[in-house]
């Protein structure tokens, strides 16, 4: 027998080590692990919560009985985290009633009680001081709020200065609410944005679309010691939030559904603050429109805020 | 959370589906689509929206019911200063209780001097009394010689309790801002259909003497949140 013409190829090696096969094997391994990864969170996130909060659906979905069954459940959970009795209700918006808060920018001296009321209202966590109300210094002249200073410490009001508290200003056109991916956010036909504390993802989109930086996030579960929780709580406004939400001033809804008046303003000591009801023509905020100069914080952005300040003439 | 539900219920059958259409030697390549798959569907899934809620009743002026004028309504219960203030002495009685002196105790002895006009021109009693009240004398608007009440501009006798009257002839346009609610601040409700109101006096906030609002120390400021919030 002569010898081949040529060497015949050699034997191809097992499928299982072919460069493609490797390349392919290490991309699925990465691949898989990337996902359990990104997934892993939902798991352990899972394993805090009871199956009852993990299935529980939007706030607007949510029938008479369902809220009543969630509303329990909530204050079991405040009881075992918190160790207080809490009551927690959801009082509906009135008929007839827009929302509407003017502040008196003449008379305000930057005393910050409001910000402590709001604190202390609305169950925030004390290590962090959280408040959803920031009271600027403004030097007298100026207008841009973004150079206004939230922590000076002297003793007020300083001759040159003047206070510009800043909250939610309810917007009419909220940028907050346009931005939510989840809808966990909305207006209330009484003029109120409000937050789904239990729908909430968290990516916080909406306190950067917030131009007057009114939105908090909470980055811990608040920690609050039981004697100082607040027992009035409202399912909207100011019920112990959870770890990962956003929150804002609900111009104390608990409170002001129920004809009372906001925190803020009850401790207010100057009697910067009005509050009432847009619609009503005989309403102290009405007569503040109808005869002081009211403006507007960033009128320019067309956000046509609920919130209206004004200096006296 | 709610997306891990969505993918529970979602994912299942796409994937059995796909099982049975492929062949074996697609199955890697198409168990690493399907993982993409599952993950565009978990972002899918987090933008989950509920449907809109029925349209609430229309909110029109002519629907404010919760505040029509016709509806009872609640006090807007003013505070007022309980009387003629008492002057404190050093002594103390059997008990241990200061001893203080109404202004009959020494003004019905006729004590008093119409020539010393100011506070800061008296030379026996009141003088660490500090008066910073434009070009206000005693007697503008303390009574002489019955001390125990205050008069207004036209001579007319008006008790402690009423100090506000007094105040409003001068201070105009606070008067209105209170009236309106604008000035002095409150507490309870803002609709006087459900509950009443309380509203503090002018001398709860300003010293009549020295009416200025006296500075204050500011509660305590924000904390820096986390990546330099605030």
């Amino acid at each position: 027998m002569s010898a081949l013409p040529f060497e015949p190829p050699p034997p191809p090696p097992p499928a299982s080590t072919t460069r493609r096969s490797l390349l392919k094997l290490a991309g699925l391994t990465l691949g898989a692990a990337a996902f359990g990864k990104a997934v892993s969170p939902m798991f352990s996130f899972a394993a805090e919560k009871s199956i009852d909060e993990f299935l529980q659906n939007h706030y607007r979905e949510l029938g008479p009985a369902d809220l009543r069954e969630v509303i329990t459940r909530l204050e079991a959970e405040t009881k075992r985290d918190y160790g207080a009795d809490v009551t927690i209700r959801d009082p509906k918006p009135l008929p007839g009633v827009k929302f509407g808060y003017a502040l008196n920018l003449s008379v305000c001296i930057g005393c910050r009680k409001c910000v402590e009321a709001c604190h202390v209202e609305n169950n925030h966590d004390r290590a962090g001081y959280q408040s959803y109300i920031r009271v600027l210094e403004m030097d007298k002249g100026t207008i841009d709020l973004e150079h206004g200073r939230a922590d000076y410490g002297e003793p007020v009001p300083q001759p040159d200065k003047y206070y510009l508290p800043v909250q939610c200003q309810q917007c009419d056109e909220p940028p907050c609410v346009d931005v939510c991916p989840v809808e966990a956010t909305w207006k209330e036909p009484d003029g109120i944005v409000v937050v789904d504390y239990n729908w909430c993802i968290g990516c916080r989109y909406c306190e950067a679309a917030c131009p007057y930086h009114a939105r908090r996030f909470n980055w811990t579960a608040p920690v609050v010691p039981a004697a100082e929780v607040n027992p009035e709580q409202g399912y909207l406004s100011n019920r112990i939030r959870p770890q990962g939400v956003m929150e804002k001033c609900t111009f104390c809804m608990h409170k002001t559904r129920e004809g009372k008046l906001p925190a803020c303003l009850e401790a207010c000591p100057t009697g910067a603050r009005v509050f009432g009801n847009l619609l009503d023509p005989n309403s102290e905020i009405r007569w503040i429109l109808e005869n002081k100069r009211v403006f507007v914080l960033k009128e320019e952005l067309g956000t046509k805020p609920s919130f209206f300040y004004f200096f006296d003439v | 959370m709610r997306a891990d539900i969505q993918l529970g219920n979602g994912a299942i059958p796409v994937q059995t589906i796909a099982a049975v259409k492929m062949k074996p030697h697609a199955t890697r390549l198409t168990t690493s689509l399907l993982l993409t798959s599952v993950c565009a569907m978990v972002v899918c899934a987090c933008g989950d929206r509920p449907t809109d809620p029925p349209a609430q009743p229309g909110l029109t002026p002519s629907a404010a019911a919760a505040t029509h004028p016709s509806a009872p309504r609640f006090e807007v219960h003013v505070a007022k200063p309980t009387g003629p203030p008492r002057v404190a002495t050093d002594r103390v009685d059997a008990l241990g209780r200061p001893i203080t002196v109404g202004c009959a105790t020494c003004h019905s002895l006729g004590v008093g001097d119409s020539t010393r006009a100011m506070g800061a021109t008296l030379t026996q009693f009141h003088q660490a009394l500090v008066t910073r009240h434009g070009e206000l004398a005693c007697r503008s608007c303390h009574e002489a010689p019955d001390y125990a009440n205050l008069h207004l501009a036209d001579g007319t006798t008006v008790p402690f309790t009423d100090v506000q009257t007094l105040c409003r002839q001068c201070h105009g346009p606070q008067a209105r801002d209170f009236d309106r609610g604008s000035h002095g601040g409150m507490n309870g409700y803002w609709d006087l259909t459900r509950g009443p109101r309380q509203r503090h006096a002018c001398t709860t906030c300003h010293d009549p003497h020295a009416p200025a609002y006296v500075g204050m120390v500011p509660a305590r400021g924000p904390v820096p949140q986390h990546f330099g919030g605030e």
